[in-house]
């Protein structure tokens, strides 16, 4: 009785399970235009006022939930999201050293991107979601926060360590800590949860509803740039390139693993499991620049932005959604 | 009436994004008396940049000085972060009317 029904009601919402969100096709157009060599450019300020206002909205909608709730359940969540923060790196550089035969500088760095997060991989796995009415804890903005840090730092102690050489502490905590990305994600969620639900009404037709319209511009001019770093993939060799994909969705299985046991709904173990999955391109590309100056970044780019970003935004979100739904109780 | 110059140097250093703040505060510390710094995009021997976001942004910066305190901060760039970065950089000669401002 049941049966024939279900397999009715639940064979397009399996298919569309796995299709991308509709705002990673302005992604693809950027990609496809500059593959096309065709002369579309974004100016540079969009680009920047377009970042910040994603960094900004999702700060402010987590900090509106976290007003919502009481703080105590987050301290295993928030101890789940570190752990992940130190492992990942960590298996990163062992893997890019031993099979990857990476120097270690070159392999420190990778691993700094990939243990770090990106935020708009975060924002299109909140967008799907959406899209398709899975609820999540909205507090994960503040995992953002948190997690693009020990990663970055796990990297320049792997560089360091058996290397020593002198490195400017002051002005890289300078650099990480008070970069556009921390300031505007912590300074969202601060005036988010002071504001709470009520009083962000005002504000809320700019920063919530043009939300996806926003982050579909700014996909469009990543397809721009990623199409860019498509060049230089021909002198990552064979090995990062698996890497860049077979990385994320191992790391993208233990968020989700992780996201479960710690309590996250099978929503909120998806975005942890794509923060997992993520590589950061804004705050670590920066940051490893100033720590590990010997590192490439003509490795590190390709990989991060080249093939883990396009590949979790398009395959990697629906994956890790059917991980946490199969982890969940 | 001819209006009275001084000779200096011109400095100017064209190099990634993220050395902004090092090369600033190196060049204020060994003895420029200003610097200004433009977001410039170009291409050399490590390929194309077109500063269209963060990680791909390039700095130019003008300092003028007197000819040691130029060749001072010149040597430095190149002691410290040529081997790693990409930098280009180059000296003219330029005259500056308020002699004071570029000692």
């Amino acid at each position: 009785m049941v049966a024939p029904n279900g397999i009715l009601a639940r064979t397009p919402a399996a298919a569309s399970d796995l299709l991308p969100d509709p705002v990673v096709l302005f992604f693809l157009l950027g990609l496809a235009a500059r593959l096309a060599r065709s002369d579309l450019r974004l100016p540079e300020a969009l680009y920047e006022t377009l970042a910040l206002y994603l960094l900004l909205a999702i700060g402010l909608k987590g900090g509106v939930e976290l007003a919502r709730h009481s703080l105590a359940p987050l301290l295993p969540q928030l101890a789940g999201a570190l752990a992940l923060g130190i492992v990942i790196p960590l298996v990163t550089f062992g893997l890019l050293r031993s099979a990857g035969r990476l120097p270690r500088a070159d392999a420190a760095s990778i691993a700094g991107h990939y243990g770090s997060v990106s935020v708009v991989t975060f924002a299109v796995g909140m967008s799907w979601l959406a899209t398709r009415g899975i609820a999540h804890e909205s507090h994960l903005a503040l995992f953002v926060a948190i997690l693009e840090i020990p990663g970055i730092a796990v990297g320049i102690a792997l560089a360091r360590t058996g290397a020593p050489g002198r490195i400017a502490w002051g002005r890289l905590a300078h650099e990480v800590l008070l970069g556009k990305g921390i300031v505007l994600l912590a300074g969202g969620l601060v005036i988010g949860w002071w504001a709470g639900p009520d009083r962000i009404a005002p504000v809320a037709p700019v920063f919530f509803d043009l939300f996806k319209g926003v982050l579909a511009l700014f996909l469009l001019e990543l397809g721009l740039v990623v199409g860019r770093q498509l060049g230089d993939l021909r002198r990552a060799g064979l090995f990062l390139p698996v890497f860049a994909v077979a990385g994320p969705v191992a790391f993208g299985a233990l968020g989700a693993w992780v996201g479960t046991i710690v309590g996250l709904t099978p929503g909120g173990a998806t975005l942890l499991a794509v923060l997992a999955g993520s590589a950061s391109y804004i705050a670590a590309p920066t940051a490893m620049r100033i720590a590990i100056p010997e590192a490439s970044p003509a490795l590190s780019l390709p990989a991060v932005l080249g093939i883990t970003f396009p590949f979790n935004i398009t395959l990697g979100i629906p994956l890790y959604h059917r991980f946490a739904t199969g982890f969940a109780p | 009436m001819t209006l009275e110059t001084h000779p200096r140097k011109l400095l100017v250093i064209i190099a990634e994004g993220a050395l902004e703040k090092s090369l600033a505060e190196d060049a204020m510390r060994l003895g420029a008396q200003g610097w200004t710094a433009s977001d410039v995009r170009g291409a050399g021997a490590h390929g194309e940049r077109s500063a269209s976001w963060d990680g791909d942004r390039n700095v130019e910066l003008k300092i003028v000085a007197t000819q040691a305190v130029a060749e001072a901060i010149a040597r430095h760039v190149l002691d410290t972060y040529c081997r790693d970065y990409s930098v280009a950089m180059f000296l003219t000669d330029v005259a500056v009317l308020r002699p004071e401002k570029f000692r």
